[in-house]
C-alpha cells in the first residue's frame, strides 16, 4: 500500500537496473519510490539471462556500454561484501577454433585493452586444453580474461531494492505505471492503482517495457526491439565439465551460444538471438533449443542431454538505432530520464548506469545530499544448507521451522521460506520464492516441494490456496473442487 | 535424542519400507528405525486411492490407503519399531551414521548397524524431456497433481491434457473425470500404452477419452495459465512429423512420462548404481555394493505392483537384521545377472551364492518391447537352466522368474536372462 | 432381427483377452474369445448390465487430513458412477472415522454402500 501523494523521484522498473538505481538514490536525502508492475522485482529479463559479470572487451570503444561495463564490473567487488552477493570471479574464456577466430580474439584483445580491462591474454591450444579438458578438441586457442564473473542477477537485484528499502526508499511491486501526468511538458507525477503521485522525476528503467513508458510521458524517440535468448539448464551432477564461462569467437549479431557454470553449481547453455515483436514471447522452441544444443556442442562435444533438468528465455531489452544503452535526460519531456536499451553487458554495468543517472540528476538541478543514516550492508541471509551442523542445531532450537525441510532437492527449510515471504521486498508468488531460496530449482523442479511452498505461501499470506499465484498476475495453481448441485444429481 | 545404536534404520517409509521394517523384525532384529519425511506412514499408497492393489498379496483388490493400513498396523503393534515423521534424512555416511532432521528434535545422527534404502522415486519432469513453449501455471507431473487432489482437495486445473499412458496418466484421467473436470485426451509418444488393459478400459474408454498413441506434445500454450498445447504424430525415432500438428485447448497439462528412482542419498555415500533402472545393483538379499547398505522397492527399479515391492522390502528387512545380528554368511562365490537380447532389466543384479543354497532365488525382469508367445531363458554360459513360455509379455508389467537352488548350483559366473519369440 | 457382434476387453485378470459376443435384439448367442469362465462372466455383464467400483474420496471435518478417500464395497452401474461421484462431492464427514465405517448407505438408492478405506483421526492442531 502507498500512503503517500508526493515523492522526489519515481523509478519504473524493479529490474536489476531500475534496484541499482534505487539504491544509489537511497544513499541521499531523496524520497524515491520504485513501482514493478510484476508481483516481484526482477521479474523481466533480470531472471532470464547469462548471469554473467563481464569482463568488458566486447563492447565497443567509446560506447557507454563500454566505460559502464568497466566501471560495474569494478563496483561489484565492493558491492559483493556490502550486500552479500553471491559472485565468483571464475574467469571467461574466449574460444577460437580456427585463424579466422584467433584473428578475432587478437581484435578482442585490443578492444578490451582500449576499454580498461586488465589482465587479458591470448592462450595457446595446449593451454585451453589444459584447464579446460572436455573443450572441443577443434580448440586453436583462447582469449583469458580473469575479470569476468558469474552471480546471480535476481539475488543482486533483491538486494540493491532491499537495501534502498532499508534505506527509506519506496519499493511496490503488482502495480503498474498507468499514466505519467504532465504539464506543459514537464512531468508532475504519475498515477497508479493507488492513485495519483506527485513527483517531478520520472526514471525510466522500464526494460523491454521503456518504450512504452517513454510514449506515456510524450516521448517516442525510440524503439526496444525484444530479442529472444532461449537457455537450457543442467543437474548440478555436471558441474565438473568444466571450470570458466566459454564464449564461442563473437558474430556482429551476439556474443553467441555460450556455457557457464552457476554460482550454485549447474551448468546451463545459451542465449540464441531471435527477433520477436511479442513483448511477452518468452517461449522455448524446437528449433531454437536445438540451435543452442549444437551450437554449444561445437565447444564441449561431451555434453549430456540427459542432465537437462529446465529450459526457459529471456528478452533482450534491445533499442534500435546503433544499440548502445540510452541514458540521458529526455530531449522531449522535463522531468524524465531514461535508463533504457539496457541489454548485455546491462547487468555488469548496472551500478555504473546508476551513478550515471545520479549525476544527471545532479545536473538537472536535482541536490543530492548524502544520507548521513545510509546503511550500505545487508544482514545477512540464513542458509541453512551452508551451516555447520552445529549452527542448524542451534537455529532449530531457536525456530522449529528450522528443522521441516521443504525443498529436499535443494534442502531449503520452511523457515527460509517463511523468512522469505516476509522479508522487506518478500516473496508472494511460488516462483518469487524459488528464486529466493532456491526451493523447486532443483531435480524435480518442484515436485515434491510445489504443493508445500504453495501451501506455506497460503498460511503465511493470509489467503486461499486458490489465490497463490505462480508468477505472472493471473498464473493462478489451483482450483476448488466442484460440487455438484445436490438436488440435480438425486433427481 | 538418545544414543542408542539401532539394528537396522529404514529411509522411507512407504510400502517398501513398511514391509523392510516388518520383515526386519520377523528375521529377529531388536530395534528397528522407520525413518519418514511426510506426516504419515504409506508413501505414495496414501495418495493412490483406486483399488487394484494387493490382489497377489492378500488375494483381495484393496485401494492403495487400504494396503497401506495392513503393513501400518503391524508396524504400529509393535513396540520395537520406532517410526520417526516429518523427518529428512539430510546424508547417510559410509560409517551408516544418518543425518536426518525434525522440527522436534532437530539435527540427529543417528546410529545404526544396517541401512535399508525405500526412498522411492521422483517423477521425470518437464524440463528433463525438454518440451517446448511457455512455463505458464497449470503444468503438473501426474503424481504431484493426484497428491493435490486425492489429499489436499484441489484440481490443477479443468480441461485436462495428459501426456503419457502409462498407469499413473490412465487413473488421473479418470479421476480428474470423476472431479468433474473434462480430459480431452491422453497422449503417449510410444505406439503403444504401458498401462494395464483394464486401465485403458475403466480410466479412458469409460470416459470417451481419446488416446493419441504415437504422438507427442511439440508446444506449451499460454503465457501466464495454460491455455493449450500443439501436439503431434512421432515417426519411428520419436520425433514429430512436420505437418501432422494440431492444437488441443486445455487449462492444464499433466505429465505422466515417467518415474526415476531417487537415489541421492545412495549415490552421495558411494552404492555403485545400474545405469538401465538408476538404482543401486543388489544381490538376491537386496544387499548394495557397501556390505550393510540395502535397497528395496522404487528406489532399485521402478516397480508396476505393490505386491512385489512389498516382497523385495520383506527380503531386505531380513538380511539387513541378519547383518546387523552379524549372522549373515559370507558367499562363497558370485554370479553376475545380465539381462540379454529381448530384456531390459534384471533385479538383482547379482547372486551372492551362499554356501549352502536352500532356496530358490526370484529375479524380477522387464522385456524391452511387447511381445506374444515368448520363451524367457536363462542361460549359463551356453548351457539353458530355466526357460519359461509366456503367452504375453510387456514392458510395463514386470515378470517374475523363479530359479531353483538346485538350478543356482549348476550356474557358471554369469546368467544371461533373453527372450526368444516362438 | 439385429444382430449385434461387440468386442470386449476383459479386465478381471492381466491376460486381458478380448473376446466376442454376439447377441440378437438384445439376447446373448455367442461369447468367443475368454479363456475362462470369469472372463465370460464379466464380458456377459458388461453387454447386460456393466459395473465398476468407484474410488473417490469426501470431505473431512475435524480430522488429521481434509480428504478422507472411500471406496464402493460393491461395483455401482456403470452408468450412474459420476451422478454417485458428484453426490459424494457434496458429502462432508466428521472425524475419526475409521477403516470399513460406511459413509454413505444405500448411494443414490443403488443398495451399494460408499465406505472408508483408512482411518481418519481427530486432527492433532489446536
Amino acid at each position: 500500500m502507498l500512503n503517500i501523494n508526493k515523492t522526489d523521484i519515481v523509478v519504473i522498473g524493479g529490474g536489476i537496473t531500475g534496484t541499482a538505481i534505487a539504491r544509489e538514490l537511497s544513499k541521499y536525502e531523496l524520497d524515491v519510490v520504485l513501482f514493478e508492475k510484476f508481483p516481484d522485482i526482477g521479474a523481466g529479463s533480470t531472471k532470464a539471462n547469462s548471469a554473467i559479470l563481464h569482463a568488458g572487451f566486447d563492447a565497443k570503444p567509446g560506447s557507454l556500454k563500454a566505460q559502464l561495463n568497466v566501471r560495474g564490473n569494478k563496483l561489484y567487488h565492493d558491492l559483493e561484501e556490502e550486500l552479500g552477493l553471491e559472485v565468483k570471479w571464475i574467469g571467461s574464456l574466449v574460444v577460437a577454433v580456427n585463424d579466422e577466430e584467433m584473428k578475432t580474439l587478437t581484435e578482442l584483445l585490443e578492444r578490451g585493452r582500449t576499454n580498461g580491462v586488465a589482465g587479458l591474454e591470448i592462450l595457446s591450444r595446449e593451454e585451453v586444453l589444459d584447464r579446460e579438458p572436455q573443450i572441443t578438441q577443434n580448440v586453436a586457442g583462447a582469449l583469458w580474461a580473469p575479470s569476468a564473473g558469474i552471480f546471480l542477477p535476481f539475488g543482486a537485484a533483491l538486494a540493491f531494492a532491499e537495501n534502498a528499502v532499508r534505506n527509506g526508499v519506496k519499493v511496490i511491486t503488482d502495480c503498474p505505471v498507468e499514466e505519467i501526468v504532465t504539464e506543459a511538458g514537464k512531468i508532475t507525477g504519475v498515477r497508479t492503482k493507488h492513485g495519483f503521485l506527485a513527483a517531478k522525476y520520472v526514471i525510466n528503467a522500464a526494460g523491454v517495457y521503456a518504450d512504452e513508458i517513454s510514449r506515456l510521458a510524450g516521448d517516442d524517440s525510440f524503439a526496444i526491439k525484444p530479442r529472444k535468448g532461449e537457455y537450457i539448464l543442467f543437474d548440478k551432477k555436471t558441474s565438473n565439465l568444466f571450470k570458466h564461462v566459454l564464449f564461442p569467437a563473437p558474430s556482429k549479431v551476439s556474443k553467441g551460444i555460450l556455457l557457464s557454470p552457476t554460482v550454485h553449481g549447474n551448468i546451463f547453455v545459451g542465449p540464441n538471438a531471435q527477433d520477436t515483436a511479442d513483448k511477452e514471447d518468452v517461449a522455448t522452441s524446437t528449433d531454437g533449443l536445438n540451435e543452442i544444443i549444437n551450437k554449444a556442442k561445437q565447444l564441449i562435444p561431451s555434453l549430456p542431454l540427459g542432465a537437462a533438468i529446465t529450459q526457459f528465455s529471456g528478452l533482450r531489452a534491445a533499442a534500435d538505432g546503433d544499440g548502445d544503452f540510452i541514458i540521458q535526460p529526455s530531449s522531449v519531456t522535463q522531468g524524465l530520464i531514461h535508463a533504457a536499451g539496457i541489454q548485455s553487458p546491462g547487468l555488469t554495468s548496472a551500478p555504473a548506469i546508476a551513478e550515471m543517472v545520479s549525476s544527471i540528476l545532479r545536473q538537472q538541478g536535482v541536490e543530492l545530499k548524502h544520507k548521513v543514516s545510509f546503511d550500505p550492508v545487508n544482514p545477512r541471509k540464513i542458509i541453512f544448507r551452508d551451516l555447520s551442523h552445529e549452527a542448524q542445531q542451534q537455529l532449530i532450537a531457536q525456530n522449529p521451522l528450522y528443522g521441516r525441510v521443504i525443498c529436499r532437492c535443494e534442502t531449503v527449510t520452511e523457515a527460509e521460506i517463511v523468512e522469505a515471504i516476509h522479508d522487506s521486498c518478500g516473496a508472494r508468488t511460488l516462483d518469487a520464492v524459488k528464486r529466493r531460496t532456491r526451493a523447486g530449482m532443483g531435480r524435480c523442479q518442484g515436485g515434491f516441494c510445489g504443493p508445500r511452498v504453495t501451501a506455506i505461501l497460503a498460511r503465511e499470506l493470509n489467503i486461499p490456496i486458490t489465490a497463490v499465484r505462480k508468477d505472472s498476475p493471473e498464473a493462478y495453481l489451483f482450483f476448488n473442487k466442484m460440487t455438484a448441485d445436490c438436488k440435480e444429481v438425486l433427481a | 535424542m538418545s544414543q542408542r545404536i539401532y539394528d537396522v534404520a529404514i529411509i522411507g517409509g512407504g510400502p517398501a519400507g513398511l514391509a523392510a521394517a516388518y520383515g526386519a523384525r520377523q528375521a529377529g532384529a531388536e530395534s528397528v528405525l522407520v525413518i519418514e519425511r511426510d506426516r504419515e506412514l504409506g508413501g505414495i499408497l496414501q495418495q493412490c486411492i483406486h483399488n487394484g492393489f494387493g490382489l497377489h498379496k492378500f488375494q483381495e483388490e484393496l485401494t492403495g490407503p487400504g494396503y497401506a493400513s495392513r503393513y501400518i498396523k503391524l508396524i504400529r503393534q509393535d513396540a520395537k519399531i520406532e517410526v520417526m515423521l516429518d523427518t529428512m534424512v539430510l546424508e547417510v555416511a559410509a560409517d551408516k551414521s544418518i543425518w536426518a532432521v525434525n522440527p522436534k528434535f532437530g539435527l540427529m545422527q543417528i546410529a545404526t548397524k544396517a541401512v535399508i534404502f525405500t526412498m522411492g522415486c521422483r517423477e521425470r519432469t518437464r524440463g528433463a524431456i525438454r518440451i517446448p513453449g511457455y512455463r505458464p501455471a497449470g503444468v503438473f507431473t501426474a503424481g504431484a497433481a493426484q497428491r493435490m487432489v486425492n489429499m489436499e482437495g484441489y484440481l490443477p486445473g479443468k480441461k485436462i491434457v495428459i501426456l503419457g499412458s502409462g498407469d499413473i496418466g490412465l487413473i488421473m484421467a479418470r479421476r480428474m473425470s470423476l472431479e468433474g473436470a473434462k480430459v480431452q485426451g491422453v497422449l503417449e509418444i510410444m505406439p503403444y500404452s504401458n498401462g494395464l488393459t483394464r486401465n485403458i478400459v475403466q480410466c479412458l474408454e469409460d470416459y470417451d477419452i481419446p488416446l493419441y498413441l504415437s504422438h507427442t506434445i511439440t508446444k506449451i500454450h499460454g503465457a501466464e495459465r495454460v491455455t493449450g498445447i500443439t501436439c503431434a504424430a512421432v515417426d519411428g525415432k520419436m520425433q514429430p512429423i512436420p505437418g501432422t500438428e494440431f492444437d488441443i485447448e486445455c487449462d492444464c497439462l499433466l505429465l505422466s512420462v515417467g518415474l526415476i528412482p531417487e537415489n541421492e542419498l545412495s549415490q552421495a555415500v558411494g552404492v555403485k548404481l545400474d545405469a538401465i533402472t538408476s538404482g543401486p545393483v543388489v544381490n538376491q538379499l537386496r544387499q548394495t555394493s557397501l556390505p550393510g547398505f540395502f535397497a528395496a522397492g522404487n528406489v532399485v527399479h521402478v516397480h508396476d505392483l505393490v505386491d512385489f515391492v512389498s516382497e523385495e522390502g520383506g527380503i531386505a528387512g531380513k538380511y539387513a537384521a541378519q547383518y546387523a545380528r552379524g549372522n549373515l554368511s559370507a558367499p562363497v562365490r558370485t554370479i553376475t545377472v545380465t539381462a540379454g537380447t529381448g530384456v531390459r532389466t534384471v533385479v538383482p543384479q547379482q547372486i551372492d551364492v551362499p554356501a549352502t543354497v536352500i532356496e530358490p532365488v526370484r529375479l524380477f525382469m522387464r522385456v524391452t518391447q511387447p511381445d506374444k508367445k515368448i520363451a524367457i531363458s536363462i542361460t549359463s554360459a551356453d548351457q539353458t537352466l530355466v526357460s519359461r513360455r509366456l503367452p504375453v509379455a510387456k514392458p510395463s508389467e514386470m515378470i517374475v522368474i523363479e530359479m531353483p537352488a538346485s538350478k543356482l548350483e549348476e550356474a557358471g559366473e554369469q546368467l544371461t536372462f533373453s527372450i526368444q519369440t516362438q | 432381427m439385429t444382430q449385434c457382434v461387440r468386442k470386449i476387453n476383459c479386465i478381471v485378470c492381466p491376460l486381458s483377452c478380448v473376446g466376442e459376443i454376439t447377441s440378437e435384439d438384445g439376447q446373448i448367442q455367442t461369447i468367443t474369445g475368454f479363456v475362462c469362465d470369469r472372463g465370460k462372466k464379466y464380458a456377459k455383464e458388461e453387454m447386460t448390465s456393466p459395473k465398476r467400483t468407484l474410488t473417490t474420496t469426501v470431505k473431512v471435518l475435524g480430522g488429521a487430513l481434509p480428504l478422507l478417500p472411500v471406496v464402493s464395497k460393491l461395483p455401482l452401474p456403470k452408468d450412474r458412477v459420476m451422478a454417485c461421484a458428484q453426490y459424494l462431492s457434496t458429502v462432508s464427514v466428521k472425524a475419526p472415522v475409521a477403516k470399513g465405517d460406511i459413509i454413505c448407505p444405500n448411494i443414490l438408492g443403488l443398495k451399494v454402500d460408499i465406505v472408508a478405506t483408512r482411518d481418519m483421526p481427530i486432527s492433532q492442531k489446536s
